[in-house]
Parts: C-alpha cells; structure tokens; sequence
C-alpha cells in the first residue's frame, strides 16, 4: 500500500499541543464540563478521522494505456494500478464550540480542504465520525454553474443547487448582481467573463446564503482590491451570523486576523491546535 | 488497510481522555454528519429540490447546444437525420420493410420509442461521476442528478414526439381518439426511465467500466427490442421458434413501450385489435414502470452516504 512508506515518515511527528493550553480551555477540556466556557456549546466534534480517497486515472506512463499490459494484469488478477488510495485525513480529533472561527493551515495536500469537506458531510468518513450541530455547509457554488449559460440563468442555478426557494430567489437576486459589480455583463455567458468578473459572480452567489456552520475554503476573496474589500467584509458578516466558522487559506494574515483558534495540518495529522499567534509562529518555523 | 498506530497518540493529545467523543456529541444533540436520512424523509427532500432539478436539466439542454450554429435546432434535426439513416439502413438496403405495412412509420415509432430509454440509460449512467465535484461541494439528495438527466431527455423527447407524429401523419396515419393514450405510455416510460437512470447511476458510480460497456448492452437491447423487425413475424414466423419465446421479447420493457405505441399510432399494425394493445403488453409496461420506478429509488438511496468517495 502506498500509503504505508509515507506513514513511517509521518510517525516520527507527534503532535505537538501548545503548552499554554489556557489560551484555548475549551479545546482541552472536552472530556470534562465544557460548560464552564462561556460559549461552551460544542457544535462540531470531529471523533479520530480518518478519509480515504479513491483516485482513478494516476497510473504512470509506463504502465497504462497498454492492452497487453492490462490482459496480463487480468490474467496476474492485480487491481488496477490507475486506481490508487490516498489517505487524505489521518485520525484527527478536535472539538469546535459555538462562536469560534478556526482558521486551518498547513502544506499544499496536507488535507485541508479534504477535512473540510468531511466536516460538510460530503465525504463519506473511512473511520471515526463527525458530530455536528444543523448543516455545515461549503461557501461555493462553483462546481454547479455551467460556463456556457449567461451570468442571469447562473444565478438561479446556483441559488437553486444551494437549495434556496424560488421566493428567496428572486429576492437575492438583485442583491447578488449588485455585489458582484457586473452590471450588464449579466446577460452575457460567462465563458465570455474575465477571470475576475467570474471569480466575483460566483463568490457573490455563494455567499447570498446564510448557515449556521459555514466552511470556507481559500482563494475566495479574489478580483481587484476594492472587490477584495468587499468580501472580506462580507465574510466578517457571514462570520458573525454563522455559529461556527472554518477557514482555509493561505495567507496566514488573513487568519490570525479573523481567527480565534488555528489547527495545523501536516500530512493529515493536527500538528498543533490552539491560540493563532502561537501556532502561526510555529508554523512558519517548521 | 493499515491504520496508522499514531492516530491513538492524536485522539489522546486531542484531550480524549474522559469522555468518549461519540457521547459528548450524543450529550448536545448532535448529530452525524454524513447520515442516510430515512427513505421517506430523503423523497420529501427530493421533492423540495424540484427547482433545482429542473433548472439543471434546462440548464444543461441550453447549454448543450450553445456552441453550435443552429444551436436549438439540433434537437429536431438529430431525430430527423438518425431517422433517415435508419430508414436507408433497414427500410431500403436491407429490405426489412417486406410484410410489414407502413414501415417507415412502424421503423420511427420504435426508434424514437427506444432512443428516449436508451439515451436517459447512458446520460444516467455518468451522472454521478460526471458531477463529483458538484457533489463533493454542495448539499441535495444525490438523485436529484439522475433525475435531472432524464428530465432533461424528457424536454428532448417532446420534441422528438412531435416530429414523430408529423411523420407519422406524412405516411398516412391519421389521428384518431386512441393518439389521447400516447401521453399515457409515455409516461409509464418515463417512471420506467427515472429507475433504470436511478440504477445505472449507482452502477456507474462504483464501477467506472460501465460507461464502456454500456453501448453494446444498449445495442444488444436495441436488437431484441424489435426496432427494425416484427417480433412475432421474425421468431415465430421466420425462424420456427415456439411462440414463449416471442412472449418473452415482448414481456422486455422497451419492447413493450414501442409495441403499445406502434398499436397506438398505426392502423395496420395488428388491424384485428383496433388500436388496443395486447393485454400482456400494457400490463407488461405498468409492471415495468411501477417496478423500475420502486426500485431504483430503494437501490439508489441505498448508498446515497457514499456516492462522494469517487
């Protein structure tokens, strides 16, 4: 198993927790009475997690795209070798408590944005379980919108995969073309957009909802500087309606700014969990 | 699959030494996230994304034909033009149309019939994996896909039909009070449609070679279904074989949807009837409709929690 090598590697690590463990009571004292924290209520418990993904198609050169090769493979009853599993998220354990903002760090395929969605309960756990309190839910809409349709019928499309009514709908509807700042280019498609008139529509859909906990992930706040400001603003709204909030990015500023806790991801592990300040300078150490 | 032995060391630095976690969550109510909701509660909740289901399928109509010059056209002109081929094919090359009156007519009714099954089977098939990053984004019952494809067939079938029934009308039927019975059976076809979409689906979603495969079984469907021949005249008649045999073609749901439409909509097909379809066939296509429709429902929610996995 491939994942395996990598493992001895990873074990080494053990993960270290802040010694001043006051800065976050209410990540260390799950077992006992979290009550005594003022916000105490948990609403997302995250119970040793672990995600398996199933990737198709990364098989190298050699060994794909090769009839006799993969008859041989049939006849030697190996699985395929284009499919391979990768052990994304690996027994990470935390607790997270109503009006905290967790900002996640950590390398590219560290499993952030893998435990994020698992949090979201879209992906489907191989071990352990995730608690949480209503629907977190993905800021992005991304994935539904279709390229070759105007930014108009986008809208509704993606109002609708986000599960609104068709009330709420027509309601946000001026609402998201206003913010987007698109104007006229609504009724154009958007394969016609720039990326950064494409990058503010979806954003603007996307975050027309509310929830009660809400996962972002990085690289929202794109476009010019006066868009940027804007939704980092808009993301301080969302933030402050939402119970709980998860975030992703790379730009450590943005974190330590609007976060009260920071879980450092190394290789699908929890590095370090506890107060920004700290675990930012650790991390920009390791 | 191995666990990593240091996942003990984590939960127990993640201040799991009191209380387990899974009684923590119990304690405040909350809940897994990634739960099946009970079968009923998952048809309500696909009942509320009915707009979302729709918009998907115009959606993907509009969309897939925007970067062609004719653009909506193509969906009279595709039926027309494999109309005609098939028409060349096996009404003039090969010369199926001998015994069998009106056989342009008899040809496109089961073509077009079939075609719908057939198309909602394939787009069915890769709707689950054509859309892994929708659903590893957003919320809604996974089903809401499938459906949407075949809804999206049912926009193209209405135009289709309509074709059908002009060309059908330019060979020389004329319509009578029995056409009221074609939404009928083009409804039982389309509860037929959602489960055999709703299956394949799940199929397609764990195994990745179907969408290989799956042209041949429809053409070996296609063959069986007496498209281009009568079922009865061929087993029977041509090659000798007992009559339960040609029972059983006919007892296939694709068969009996394009026999009950073709006694629908041609007068010489089987005069002695009079436009009523066999008992065995119309009970044969509210069996199929109300079974697939039952069924591919149960199996596909079956395994709603893992449709993300890839």
């Amino acid at each position: 198993m491939a994942e395996t090598k990598e493992l001895q590697q990873v074990k080494g690590d053990k993960p270290a927790v802040p010694k001043d463990a006051k800065a976050r009571p209410a990540a260390k004292s799950t077992g006992k009475a979290p009550l005594d924290v003022p916000t105490g209520t948990p609403t997302v418990i995250v119970d040793d997690l672990h995600i398996v993904y199933r990737v198709y198609g990364a098989a190298s050169d050699s060994e794909k795209g090769n009839a006799v090769n993969a008859l041989t493979r049939i006849l030697k009853r190996q699985g395929r070798p284009q499919m391979k599993e990768v052990h994304a998220v690996k027994g990470v354990t935390f607790v997270a408590y109503h009006g905290d903002a967790i900002g996640i760090v950590g390398r590219n395929g560290s499993g952030k944005s893998t435990l994020l969605r698992a949090i979201a309960g879209l992906l489907p756990p191989h071990k352990g379980a995730v608690y949480t309190d209503g629907q977190p839910s993905l800021l992005g809409v991304n994935a539904a919108l279709m390229r070759e349709l105007t930014g108009e019928r986008n809208i509704v499309l993606g109002c609708y995969a986000m599960g609104m009514t068709p009330a709420e709908v027509r309601e946000k509807y001026q609402e998201i073309v206003d913010f987007s700042g698109i104007d006229e280019f609504v009724q154009l498609p958007m394969s016609t957009y720039s990326s950064g008139m494409g990058a503010r529509l979806r954003f603007a859909i996307s975050s027309a909802k509310t929830h009660d906990v809400l996962l972002i992930d990085e690289a929202l706040a794109t476009g010019d500087r006066e868009f940027r400001k804007k939704s980092e603003e808009r993301i301080r709204q969302i933030r402050e309606s939402a119970g709980t909030v998860f975030l992703v990015a790379h730009d450590l500023r943005v974190i330590e700014e609007t976060c009260n806790r920071v879980i450092w991801l190394h290789k699908g592990k929890i590095r370090m969990d506890g107060d920004p300040k700290e675990v930012i300078a650790a991390y920009n150490k390791g | 699959m191995s666990q990593p032995e240091s996942a003990v060391a984590d939960a127990q630095a993640g201040g799991r030494s009191g209380e387990p976690l899974a009684k923590l969550a119990k304690r405040y109510g909350l809940r897994r996230a990634i739960a099946r909701p009970r079968f009923p509660v998952y048809v309500r909740q696909l009942w509320e994304r009915r707009h979302f289901i729709l918009t998907y399928a115009t959606s993907r109509n509009v969309s897939k034909y925007s970067n062609s010059t004719l653009g909506q056209l193509w969906q009279v002109l595709t039926p027309l033009l494999n109309a005609a081929i098939y028409f060349l094919m096996f009404g003039l090359i090969l010369g199926g149309s001998k015994n069998i009156e009106n056989y342009p007519a008899f040809l496109l009714t089961g073509m077009f019939i079939f075609t719908y099954t057939q198309r909602t089977v394939t787009a069915g098939a890769k709707s689950i994996t054509g859309n892994l990053s929708m659903i590893r984004a957003l919320h809604f019952p996974r089903a809401s896909l499938p459906l949407a494809y075949t809804i999206q067939e049912l926009q193209q079938l209405a135009i289709s039909m309509s074709v059908l029934l002009v060309l059908v009308v330019a060979t020389g039927e004329f319509p009578t009070w029995f056409w009221l019975m074609i939404p009928v059976v083009l409804l039982l076809q389309t509860m037929f449609n959602i489960g055999a979409g709703l299956v394949v689906a799940r199929l397609g979603a764990s195994m990745r070679d179907l969408n290989q495969l799956l042209p041949f079984i429809t053409r070996t469907w296609l063959y069986a279904s007496g498209v281009f021949f009568s079922i009865q005249a061929k087993v029977v008649g041509s090659a000798g074989l007992p009559q339960w045999v040609a029972d059983l073609m006919y007892l296939n749901p694709a068969a009996s949807f394009i026999e009950w439409m073709r006694e629908i909509l041609i007068k010489s097909h089987n005069p002695e009837l009079g436009h009523h379809p066999p008992t065995m066939v119309w009970m044969s296509c509210v069996f199929w409709a109300v079974f697939a429709l039952g069924f591919g429902f149960w199996y596909f929610w079956r395994a709603e929690e893992r449709y993300g996995r890839g």
